[in-house]
C-alpha cells in the first residue's frame, strides 16, 4: 500500500460531466481523505447530486478520472455494495419489503451466511441507528421521514462499507430529528472509521459534523477546508451563501 | 498478516482461551459461522472463556457480533467471559455491538390454522360485501357528478374528456380492428371448414354475422378496453393518490369525482359502442375474406347472405350492452384507484385486480344481459 492509497478514500481529478449543450462539471478536482467527514455545498441544480451520482456510477462522465479506495471507477457495479453505502434523498426503501428484509438485501444478495446471523445482524444495525426491534417488521409506508432516514442509513451500512454517501441527509427532518441524525453520523463515523461524503444545505450539518467542506460552483470546487476557513472565502459565491440573509441569523444565534 | 480468519482455542485447565486471528469482516463470512459453531461445544464446557483479540487485523459488525456472540454464550450460565487485547481502533465497534440485540421481541404465539383459515374466510367475505359498497359509492358519487354537470353544463371537463375519448378511442383504434378482425375470420375459416360437411356452408355467413354483432363484438372489444384503459386509469389514479395529488385537489376545493374520475368514465361510455361498431365491422370483414379466399364465396353473395340473416335487432343487443359495460369498467377501474396505498407493490396489485374483475364483471353482465334479451325476444 502506498501513501496516497493510505490518505484518500476518493480522489477526482479533470472530471467532466455534462448532458447534452449543457456542462454541469467543469474540469471539477476533489479529494477525500480517508476517515473525514466532507460537506458539499453548492446551488440547487448546480451539481453536487450529479457529482455524487457521477462517483458512484449512476451518471457517465465525459471526462477525467475517479478514482475510489485506490482502484478507478468504471462500469465496474460487482461488488459495489462493499466499497460504499448510499443514503439516498428519499430514503429509497423497497417498498415491497419489511425493514428488516431491507436491512437484510445486501446481505443476502453479497454474502452467503445463515438466516439466523442475518437476523442478528439486521437487528444490530437497527438498533445502531437508534430503532428498536419492534420496528423490524414494519413496512416502508408505516414509517415517518426520520425513522426512514435510519432504515436506509441502516441498510446503506449493511456490509460495512469503507465509504457511505450521503444525499441532502437532513432535508424534510425537523431541527431535533436533524441534530440526532448529525449526532449519529458522527457517532457511526468514529466507531466504524468510515469516509462520509455529505451532499447538504445544513448550515448546522457543515458546522457540526463536518471535518471540511467544499463549495462547487460554476462546475467546480471553488472553495474548500474546515469551515472556519469557508467563512472566510473571498469567493463571491462563497460569501453569497455563508453571508447571506439566512445563513448570517443563524450563525449569529449560534454563537 | 493472515488472509484467512482463524480461531485458535486453548485449554488450560477449566479456562477456555480464544484468540481469533486474521480479518474478521463480512467477506469472510462463511468461515467466521464454521469457525464460531466448531468452538461452540468449548465454550459450554469451558468455566471461564476469555478472547483474546489482540491477533484481529481486521474487525467489522458482522465479526465484532460473531465474537459477542461467542462471548454471550460463555457468559449466558453464568460463567465468566471477557475480551483482552482489543485494539484501540476496534474498542468503539466492540462497545456498540455490546449494546445490540439485548432484548428480544415477545415471539409471536402460532396461532390454530383452522381458526387462521376461518378467520380469512371472515376477511374476505366483508372484503367482497366491502367490494360491493365501493362499486355503489362510486355509481352513486359518479350519478351525482353528472346531475351536476346537467344542471350546470358549464362544469363539464370538456378539454380532460376529449383528451381521454383520444386515449382511450382514437389510440384503440388500430390494435382493436386487428384483434376483431382475426377473431371475425377465424370464426368464419372454423364455421366453413366444419359446415362443408354436412353442406350447411352458406349458414357460416349467419354464424358470423349473429355471433359478432350479438355477442363477440362487444365482448372482445370490452375486455381489451379493460386490459388497455381499464388498467392504465387504476395506475395513474393510484399513482396520483400515491403522490397525493389527489388530496391537494381535495383541498382546493374540487372534488376528484368531477376532475378526474367523470371525464375518465364518460369517455369510455361514449368510446366503447363506438369501438365496438368497429369492432364489429372489422369482424364482418375479415370474415368476408375468409368466405372468398377459402370459402369460394364472393363478396356479393357474402353481403347478401348477410342481408338475410341479420337484422338491426341483433346489431342493437350488441351495441346496448356496450355502454353498460364501459360504466362497470370505469368505475372498478377508477375505484380500484383510489383504494392504492403507500407502496409500489400495491399500485401493482391494484392494478391486477382491476383488470381482473372488470373482465369478470363484463362476462357476468353480458350473461346477465343473454337472459334478459330472451325473456323479451330480442
Amino acid at each position: 500500500m502506498d501513501a496516497s492509497q493510505e490518505e484518500f478514500a476518493i480522489r477526482v481529478r479533470d472530471l467532466v460531466v455534462g448532458f447534452g449543450r449543457q456542462t454541469v462539471l467543469d474540469h471539477l478536482s476533489l479529494d477525500v481523505r480517508r476517515g473525514e467527514i466532507l460537506g458539499l455545498v453548492g446551488a440547487s441544480g448546480g451539481g453536487k447530486s450529479v457529482l455524487m451520482r457521477t462517483i458512484i456510477g449512476l451518471i457517465p462522465r465525459q471526462g477525467g478520472t475517479i478514482e475510489v479506495m485506490g482502484q478507478p471507477v468504471g462500469g465496474r457495479k460487482e461488488g459495489a455494495a462493499t466499497t460504499w453505502g448510499i443514503l439516498f434523498q428519499q430514503g429509497a426503501l423497497f417498498s415491497s419489503l419489511t425493514v428488516r428484509q431491507n436491512v437484510q438485501f445486501p446481505l443476502r444478495e453479497n454474502l452467503v451466511l445463515s438466516q439466523e446471523l442475518m437476523d442478528e445482524i439486521a437487528i444490530a444495525k437497527l438498533e445502531m441507528v437508534g430503532l428498536q426491534a419492534r420496528d423490524a417488521d414494519k413496512y416502508p409506508a408505516e414509517l415517518s421521514g426520520g425513522m426512514t432516514k435510519r432504515v436506509a442509513l441502516a441498510r446503506a451500512l449493511a456490509l460495512d462499507p469503507p465509504i457511505l454517501f450521503l444525499d441532502e441527509p437532513t432535508s424534510g427532518l425537523d431541527p431535533i430529528a436533524a441534530g440526532d441524525f448529525d449526532a449519529l453520523i458522527g457517532t457511526l463515523q468514529k466507531t466504524l472509521g468510515l469516509t462520509v461524503f455529505m451532499v447538504t444545505h445544513d448550515l448546522a450539518s457543515l458546522t457540526t459534523v463536518c471535518d471540511r467542506v467544499a463549495a462547487l460552483a460554476d462546475g467546480r470546487i471553488v472553495a474548500i477546508g474546515p469551515m472556519r476557513e469557508l467563512l472566510q472565502s473571498e469567493h463571491p459565491w462563497v460569501r453569497a451563501y455563508f453571508h447571506g440573509k439566512r445563513s448570517q441569523m443563524l450563525q449569529h444565534e449560534m454563537r | 498478516m493472515n488472509s484467512e480468519p482463524l480461531l485458535l482455542a486453548t485449554f488450560s485447565g477449566d479456562a477456555l482461551k480464544l484468540r481469533p486471528e486474521g480479518p474478521w469482516t463480512a467477506a469472510n463470512v462463511s468461515a467466521l459461522e464454521t469457525l464460531s459453531r466448531s468452538v461452540g461445544a468449548n465454550v459450554d464446557r469451558s468455566r471461564a472463556v476469555t478472547l483474546d483479540l489482540s491477533g484481529v487485523s481486521a474487525l467489522d459488525t458482522l465479526g465484532a457480533w460473531v465474537l459477542e456472540k461467542l462471548s454471550r454464550r460463555a457468559a449466558s450460565s453464568g460463567r465468566s467471559a471477557e475480551f483482552v487485547g482489543v485494539a484501540d481502533h476496534f474498542s468503539g465497534l466492540m462497545d456498540e455491538v455490546r449494546q445490540v440485540n439485548r432484548h428480544t421481541p415477545a415471539p409471536v404465539a402460532a396461532q390454530n390454522p383452522v381458526l387462521l383459515r376461518l378467520g380469512d374466510l371472515g376477511k374476505s367475505t366483508v372484503g367482497a360485501g366491502e367490494d360491493i359498497t365501493i362499486f355503489l359509492q362510486m355509481l352513486g358519487a359518479l350519478f351525482m357528478a353528472v346531475i351536476g354537470v346537467l344542471r350546470r353544463p358549464r362544469s363539464l371537463r370538456l378539454t380532460s374528456l376529449v383528451y381521454q375519448l383520444y386515449r382511450i378511442g382514437w389510440q384503440a383504434i388500430p390494435i382493436i380492428v386487428l384483434i376483431t378482425f382475426l377473431i371475425g375470420a377465424i370464426i368464419a375459416q372454423q364455421g366453413f371448414f366444419h359446415f362443408r360437411r354436412f353442406g350447411a356452408e352458406s349458414y357460416t355467413v349467419d354464424m358470423v354475422g349473429i355471433l359478432v354483432l350479438r355477442e363477440l363484438g362487444v365482448l372482445i372489444v370490452a375486455i381489451m378496453v379493460a386490459g388497455r384503459s381499464g388498467s392504465a386509469y387504476t395506475a395513474e389514479l393510484g399513482s396520483m393518490k400515491m403522490r397525493e395529488e389527489i388530496d391537494a385537489l381535495s383541498t382546493m376545493g374540487l372534488d376528484p369525482i368531477d376532475v378526474l374520475i367523470l371525464p375518465r368514465v364518460a369517455a369510455l361510455v361514449i368510446a366503447l359502442p363506438i369501438l365496438t361498431f368497429i369492432g364489429s365491422i372489422a369482424a364482418l370483414y375479415g370474415g368476408g375474406l375468409v368466405a372468398q379466399f377459402y370459402g369460394d364465396m364472393g363478396p356479393a353473395i357474402y353481403i347478401a347472405r348477410l342481408h338475410e340473416a341479420i337484422s338491426v335487432t341483433h346489431f342493437e343487443v350488441g351495441i346496448l350492452k356496450a355502454p353498460f359495460m364501459a360504466l362497470v369498467i370505469g368505475i372498478v377501474a377508477c375505484s380500484e384507484g383510489l383504494r392504492v396505498k403507500g407502496s409500489a407493490e400495491s399500485l401493482g396489485r391494484q392494478t391486477t385486480t382491476s383488470v381482473v374483475k372488470s373482465i369478470f364483471l363484463v362476462i357476468v353482465l353480458d350473461g346477465l344481459f343473454a337472459i334478459f334479451f330472451a325473456s323479451i325476444g330480442m
